[in-house]
């Protein structure tokens, strides 16, 4: 068998499985795709299927990643997808106003009214959940909902489309050779890590997940990080908007940011954090994140019938999801282990080293 | 003499968690109607042996027999139904379902599918009855305090052993340190209830950490130390000093030390004065003085109010009367943080729902309470850190010492000392300690108190609470006597003081 001790510490990782799934669904592409794993350069810019992953995956991650530290405080927030078609038609209309679209006085300013918009609707959400103590399923739905009628009333119910050339970097354009958006992820994701990790925060959310009554008692101002990340993440949803909106240089109320809610949620479980709070991983939402997108990917090459797309994805997302079941794998691999174990036991009996180096005394008479 | 037959027999019983051997190959075995002691210092393997037994974990190796069949439950509930009922050490029942409800959940009374309520919250009064118990099971069980909730969780193991209600047919009984919470009195309706039961052939497993219990009720105990069996023995061949040798495979001689110990004279200057406190259904205004480095111990029966009381000087609920001053300013105790700003420290008697994150590892944990004084944006310097988490592993003797060890992992004893750590930690002027030392076994239980005094020597002060009433006595210099939610007294200690004295101020409820 191959269960080194080293092998074991792996597959023990958190983030073994969900990279495991992400290498194997990659490795379903090459039939259909033989060329799946090259990386051409055309026009200074590289090309590549695991580059267009990326790409058209760096709105979910972005968003996946606010999800994860709403997720860790034991929340959830539904209210990703309208932040994300409220802040691609907040920016897309301002700019649309303008005489000179490609000043790039104008794009920062539209991309800030966005931006604070997003910050709004996330103070909202904060403040629904942390101070008036509503479920957060609940709170977050009000924006979810009603926040696609605002996107809508911002562009007329109309597709505003724009033609500003340094707004379509942010989503559509390339630097040192790569997409733009892979940098804006990645610093996004660093930040995150930086901001939770170097500081108290993460330690302070994963409490307030984890347990929320200790927290109070131990004088956590859970209100306050509540707020705070219900803001990170609507932030981080309007900077997908932002993304979004630019890569197809328009913004649609309707469309944008559609269902990227529950790919999100998604994103965040598989990568391994759990629903109820408490830990989180950063790292395992980039990747689950990248399994998903990888996941419509394959769909396409692969050739999945568009009417079964969904039953396909739905059966990857339940497997990847019982193979991060403990439970499960026990079940399934852990069969042979077990009954090697509890066979008729080894000849010599087994004592710690830590145990006492004097035989026990053991009297066996009974007294009736 | 012929053997009779054990209605229980595990034999080379091993358990093995990631890093840890929790169970080593241990035998048991238990005999009907014994009651049989299990124990073991903190993390010997008490819990995890009757977590194997009951289907919680699978069996890594080894054979369980009960009534002379194999028996292997894959779960709690399959183990119940083959005739074992068990109080796990952690109370796992539901706070927002009434009492009644806790006790019959699962195997509600119904008639034609539907739930017979009114038949089910008047057995359960019945049940609660018998173990003495004056509650309103219609209430939900997060309204009473951590003791009464023990105390369901055993009526719901015990049952009354008439054909349909709870418990009927209980072959053993398996009760993980059901007495860490209780009260004299309340241990006392147990241990009826337990020699009712074993004379009518019931076999008992019984783990505790306080060996005058186990030498009062039990007939035979089996000895663990580090996942390992030590003996076998009846309890009247072997006496507590000769038990305690086993249990820590050293002779222990400092365990006396803390009785001949003198309380510190050097109580300073008032700290904290409250006036007037009070918390309508919770407790009646009191006042209150704490002086400077004075360990003022809090006497009274279950429910008297002694956690609610702590919980009012802490802010942990809002009082709706009174104010506090602490060192000469008014603090407004409208939530935790007031309080802690103020210096304050509140140790929960309820380690689980009120205390530790069970995600979290022990490092974190430890320090949870120090970072959040300091906000998210100052995190604690890393060496700094890690000394004190280390230095606060090594004097409570934390096992295993491994600060990235999860909590929830760690036996019941050692969670309790992680909880102690994080408050220890943070050096307040007043420290709330609510059963400090619940689940801690013997040896480190002295080292706690022993630690107490050397802090209140060092000018803390601190607020004691504790069933054991020798354990309050001991330490105080001041006790308080509450009684039916009320102070009704405080006696400067003394050699006059007794647990006599303090029981006769109970009952007869006011000597002002
Ligand atoms: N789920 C788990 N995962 C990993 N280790 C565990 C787990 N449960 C218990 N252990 C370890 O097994 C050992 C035995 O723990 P156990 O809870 O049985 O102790 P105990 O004798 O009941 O102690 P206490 O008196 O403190 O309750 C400890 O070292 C503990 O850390
Ligand atoms: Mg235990």
């Amino acid at each position: 068998m191959t269960t080194t001790p080293r092998w074991r510490a792996l597959t023990r990782h958190h983030l073994f499985w969900p990279v495991a799934v992400l290498i194997a669904l990659l490795i379903v592409n090459v039939p259909f795709t033989p060329d799946f794993f090259s990386v051409k350069m055309t026009d200074g810019h590289l090309y590549g299927s695991l580059v267009s992953i990326v790409l058209f995956g760096s709105p979910l991650i972005l968003v996946a990643v606010g999800m994860t530290l709403v997720i860790a405080t034991g929340g959830i927030d539904l209210s990703v997808g309208a932040v994300v078609a409220i802040t691609g038609a907040l920016t897309c209309s301002y700019i649309s106003d303008q005489t000179d679209q490609n000043a790039l006085s104008v794009v920062f300013l539209a991309m800030g009214v966005g931006l604070v918009a997003a910050v709004v609707c996330g103070l909202w959400n904060g403040f629904l959940v942390a101070r008036m103590g509503i479920q957060p399923i609940i709170a977050t739905l009000i924006i979810m909902v009603a926040g696609r009628g605002v996107a809508q009333l911002i562009t007329d119910g109309q597709i505003i489309t724009i033609h500003s050339e340094p707004y379509k970097l942010i989503g559509g354009g390339y630097w040192l050779t790569l997409p733009f958006s892979i940098f804006v992820v990645a610093a996004v994701v660093a930040v995150t890590v930086l901001l939770t990790r170097r500081t108290a925060l993460g330690l302070l959310v994963e409490s307030v997940g984890g347990n929320a009554e200790a927290s109070r008692l131990v004088g956590i101002r859970s209100t306050r990080i509540k707020i705070m990340v219900y803001v990170f993440c609507a932030l981080c949803a309007g900077i997908a908007g932002l993304m979004i909106s630019s890569n197809t240089s328009a913004a649609d109320g309707n469309n944008a940011g559609l269902w990227i809610e529950l790919d999100a949620i998604l994103a965040v479980v598989i990568g391994g954090t759990a629903l109820t709070g408490g830990r989180f991983s950063i790292g395992g939402t980039v990747v689950g994140a990248l399994v998903i997108q990888t996941l419509t990917t394959t769909i396409y090459t692969i050739g999945v019938p568009t009417q079964t797309n969904l039953v396909f994805k739905a059966a990857v997302v339940i497997v990847v999801c019982l193979l991060q079941s403990p439970k499960f794998r026990e079940k399934v691999f852990g069969a042979r282990r077990s009954r090697n174990l509890t066979d008729p036991a080894p000849a010599e009996p087994v004592l710690p080293a830590a145990a006492a180096p004097k035989p026990p005394k053991t009297s066996t008479e009974v007294s009736r | 003499m012929a053997e009779p037959r054990p209605v229980l027999e595990m034999t080379g019983v091993v358990k093995e968690f990631p890093g840890v051997r929790a169970l080593a190959g241990v035998d048991f075995r238990l005999f009907p109607g014994e009651i049989h002691a299990l124990i073991g210092e903190n993390g010997a393997g008490k819990s995890t042996l009757i977590k194997v037994l009951t289907g919680v974990y699978p069996l890594d190796g080894g054979t369980v027999a009960l009534d002379g069949e194999p028996a292997e439950f894959t779960s709690p509930l399959q183990a119940q139904q083959a005739g074992i009922s068990t109080v796990y050490q952690e109370v796992n029942l539901c706070p927002n379902l009434s009492v009644a409800e806790n006790i019959f959940i699962g195997r509600e009374p119904t008639r034609a599918g539907r739930i017979q309520w009114k038949r089910m919250r008047k057995e359960a009064a019945e049940l609660v009855d018998r173990l003495g118990l004056d509650i309103d099971v219609a209430a939900p069980l997060s309204s009473y305090p951590l003791a009464v909730q023990q105390l369901v969780a055993i009526v719901r193991s015990v049952g009354t052993g008439d054909r349909d209600a709870p418990g009927s047919g209980t072959k053993v009984l398996v009760l993980d340190e059901p007495t860490s919470s209780l009260d004299r009195d309340e241990v006392l309706e147990l241990f009826r209830l337990m020699r009712q039961l074993s004379r009518d052939g019931v076999a008992i497993l019984f783990v505790s950490h306080f060996l005058d219990q186990i030498y009062e009720i039990c007939d035979r105990m089996t000895v663990l130390r580090n996942g390992a069996l030590v003996g076998e023995h009846l309890v009247r061949d072997l006496d507590q000093v000769g038990l305690i040798e086993l249990m820590i495979g050293k002779a222990l001689d400092q365990l006396e030390e803390l009785h001949e110990h003198q309380l510190h004279s050097g109580v300073g200057e008032l700290l904290v004065k409250a006036e007037g406190l009070g918390r309508t259904g919770k407790i009646a205004p009191f006042d209150l003085d704490i002086k400077k480095g004075e360990v003022l111990g809090l006497a009274g029966l279950l429910g008297s109010g002694r956690t609610e009381l702590a919980r009012l000087l802490f802010g942990a609920d809002q009082p709706d009367s009174g104010t506090v001053t602490i060192g000469g300013k008014q603090v407004s105790m409208s939530a935790p943080n007031d309080a802690i700003g103020a210096g304050v420290a509140f140790c929960s008697e309820n380690r689980k729902t009120e205390g530790l994150v069970p995600d979290l590892t022990v490092r974190e944990n430890i320090i949870l309470a120090l970072q959040a004084a300091r906000g998210w944006t100052r995190p604690l310097p890393v060496a700094q850190r890690d000394e004190l988490v280390a230095k606060y592993i090594k004097a409570l003797d934390i096992r295993p010492a491994n600060p990235e060890a999860r909590v929830g992992q760690l036996s019941g004893g050692n969670q309790q000392k992680v909880l102690l750590a994080r408050w220890l930690i943070t050096q307040p002027q007043l420290l709330i300690l609510d059963e400090p030392t619940r689940g801690i076994d013997i040896g480190a239980k002295t080292e706690i108190q022993k630690l107490v005094v050397s802090l209140s020597e060092d000018g803390m002060s601190v607020l004691y609470i504790a069933a054991e009433l020798e354990e309050v006595l001991r330490l105080s210099h001041t006790i308080g006597v509450l009684r039916d939610r009320k102070l009704v007294a405080r006696l400067a200690n003394g050699p006059e003081i007794t647990a006599g004295t303090i029981l006769e101020t109970i009952a007869s409820g006011a000597h002002q």
